[in-house]
């Protein structure tokens, strides 16, 4: 299922403002990797551009290679919403389409790709639902609006809504940010199960959550505001918390930055 | 303590003299009563200039107590609320009196005789006749310009929104907001002189055909740009983190303007869509010009003259008949019990379709 990420030498501008300047990292299947740095250092368009979102607004392109089982996600002959099936994206809101009820939120994915079969989507609803732990909370309403859930039960349904188009990577843009810390709790745990199937990608700004769901931690910083954002280290959750080998991290880590 | 200390040194009041709950009631009855009694006695008015002089006694009155009693900020706060209450009060009278009016005048002859049967052989002298083949002829101009301007419409905002990029863009925005002040008269023309006088003869032999097809493609050219500018709005309002949700989920462009945003914007659209509609409907000038009437029941939209409830009205309240102007109240009340019903049904569907998918 998970699939491992490499990233060459990637370059993401906003127009002809660079982003993130040379990211180079690999992430290792099945693990969680936390991208941690202060605001604006670039984490979350790093984050996008693994999925090809980052393009989505006006004038924003990327430069390098982004390698998901030894294929250039950026080449001309690849086809943009396979990759993004293959690379599902939690967001930092919780977005269930409005429109749709909590079932029809779950088997978008699969629905609008063109999977008819009631029982196909029955069994991928149920399956999505359970693995975001939300399918005890739902089972009883699947037929009510998403958007009348609370804001954790959002979030868990986009989680499942991610997961049910069964993607080999999930990406999560701090997605626990706009929740209270028991919903907060719940995705962490859900995380830590997730693992166990995917490759899972966390930008936070929370470090304690950074060390307790990742097995590795990257640090993303800017020298000053208007420099593009660079990784400053990339390594073992624990020794980043514990003995990181650059200053700049320790002073981040310790609340000693600027 | 110097928390303790500075509390009771400098001890807040909160409390302030306010005037009594019937302060206001008391103050607007004695206005009325004096300005009876000023306009009346000498016989200076009737109840308009009563009503006036009360509303102007009410605000210097109310105004003066308050500020005897409560203060400055109080009175003009009650200066203030007046006043807000006033402009609701005016805003909404003439609304009011349109809608008793047309109702009281549109009711005597509004009947199923009235909507069953046309003008056909209705001398100035019978008080016969009815509205049916202006009706034919409003459903079917307004349905068939419905039909041309939802399609482009929407798609004209979906490409502005959701594909348009740079100066094309807003060079097409620029004339959509050109073509919203484009006079009723001049898109009749336009159709008359493209439509019935060059294109239309090309299928009749020679000869200018004038007919209801022609009065809905005026209609269109009305119809189209609000349709466009409402839609473009309501499309915008669609929240941008939908859109990349969906891209997320590996959902093509298209799907997900089509399944997505746009059921997301439908009851914004529908509405946008019923505006238009109801502006068409009440248009008269086009479908003089291009379907130029027809006291008969004409079915054909594409051949030969039809009427329209606007110009049913417009045609009755100008004939010297004792009987045409019932006529015309009952043809205008008809006219907006229809715009109003179909505004009904669409919300309905909109809403309908939104809850139960």
């Amino acid at each position: 299922m998970a699939k491992r990420i490499e990233a060459v030498n990637v370059s993401a501008y906003y127009g002809a403002f660079r982003a993130i300047d040379n990211i180079s990292m690999t992430i290792e299947p099945k693990s969680v990797t936390a991208l941690i740095g202060p605001s604006g250092c670039g984490k979350s368009t790093f984050l996008r551009s693994i999925n090809r979102m980052h393009e989505v607004l006006p004038g924003a392109k990327v430069e390098g290679q982004l390698l998901i089982d030894g294929q250039n996600i950026y080449d001309r002959d690849i086809d943009v919403t396979a990759v993004r099936r293959t690379i599902g994206m939690v967001f930092q809101r919780p977005n269930p389409f409005p429109t749709m009820s909590i079932y029809d939120n779950v088997v978008a994915g699969l629905r609008l790709n063109g999977v008819r079969k009631k029982s196909l989507l029955d069994a991928a609803c149920e399956k999505a639902l359970r693995g975001a732990n939300l399918w005890n909370e739902v089972k009883d309403r699947l037929n009510r609006p998403g958007a009348g859930l609370s804001g954790g039960q959002q979030q868990r349904l986009c989680i499942a809504r991610a997961i049910a188009v069964e993607p080999q990577v999930v990406l999560m843009d701090e997605p626990c940010s706009a929740l209270d810390p028991i919903s907060t709790l719940a995705i962490e745990d859900l995380i830590a199960e997730l693992k166990n199937e995917y490759t899972i990608v966390i930008v936070t700004h929370n470090m304690q959550q950074a060390a307790r769901v990742s097995d590795r931690t990257g640090f993303f910083s800017i020298d000053k505001t208007g420099e593009p954002g660079r990784l400053i280290e990339y390594d073992d959750t624990a020794k980043i918390f514990t003995n990181p080998s650059v200053k700049r991290t320790e002073d981040y880590i310790t609340g000693r930055f600027g | 303590m110097s928390v303790a200390s500075h509390s009771a040194r400098s001890r807040v009041t909160l409390k302030a003299r306010r005037l009594p709950g019937w302060a206001p009631a008391g103050v607007g009855a004695a206005a009325i009563l004096i300005a009876a009694l000023a306009v009346y006695l000498p016989g200076a008015g009737g109840p308009v200039l009563t009503s006036v002089v009360a509303a102007l006694l009410f605000l210097v009155g109310l105004g003066a107590l308050s500020t005897v009693v409560e203060g400055g900020r109080a009175a003009r706060n009650r200066v203030a609320t007046s006043l807000v209450y006033a402009a609701f009060v005016l805003a909404l009278a003439p609304l009011l009196s349109v809608a008793l009016t047309l109702v009281t005048k549109g009711s005597e002859r509004l009947n199923g005789y009235f909507l069953g049967v046309s003008m056909k052989g209705v001398s100035a002298f019978d008080n016969k006749g009815g509205a049916y083949h202006a009706i034919i002829g409003t459903l079917e101009q307004a349905g068939i310009a419905t039909l041309i301007t939802v399609p482009l419409g929407v798609l004209g905002a979906v490409y502005i929104v959701e594909y348009g990029r740079g100066r094309l863009a807003a060079l097409i925005r620029f004339f959509v907001d050109v073509m919203t002040g484009i006079p009723s008269i001049v898109a009749g023309l336009f159709i008359l002189a493209f439509w019935v006088l060059v294109v239309s003869p090309m299928f009749n032999n020679g000869r200018p055909e004038y007919s209801g097809f022609a009065a809905a493609l005026a209609l269109s050219v009305l119809m189209l740009p609000t349709i466009v500018r409402s839609t473009e709005e309501m499309l915008r309002l669609v929240p941008g983190a939908l859109r990349e949700g969906a891209y997320a989920l590996g959902i093509p462009k298209w799907k997900t303007i089509t399944k997505i945003v746009l059921p997301t914007a439908a009851p914004g659209i529908v509405t946008g869509v019923m505006l238009a509609v109801a502006r068409a409907c009440g248009e008269t000038a086009p479908v003089i010009l291009v379907a130029l009437g027809n006291p008969a029941i004409n079915f054909n939209p594409f051949s030969g003259g039809q009427s329209s409830l606007s110009l049913y009205v417009y045609e009755q309240a100008g004939t010297a008949s004792k009987y045409a102007p019932g006529r015309a109240w009952a043809a205008a009340l008809t006219l907006v019990v229809l715009v109003l019903s179909l505004t009904v049904a669409a919300k309905l569907l909109a809403r309908r379709n939104k809850l139960a998918r």
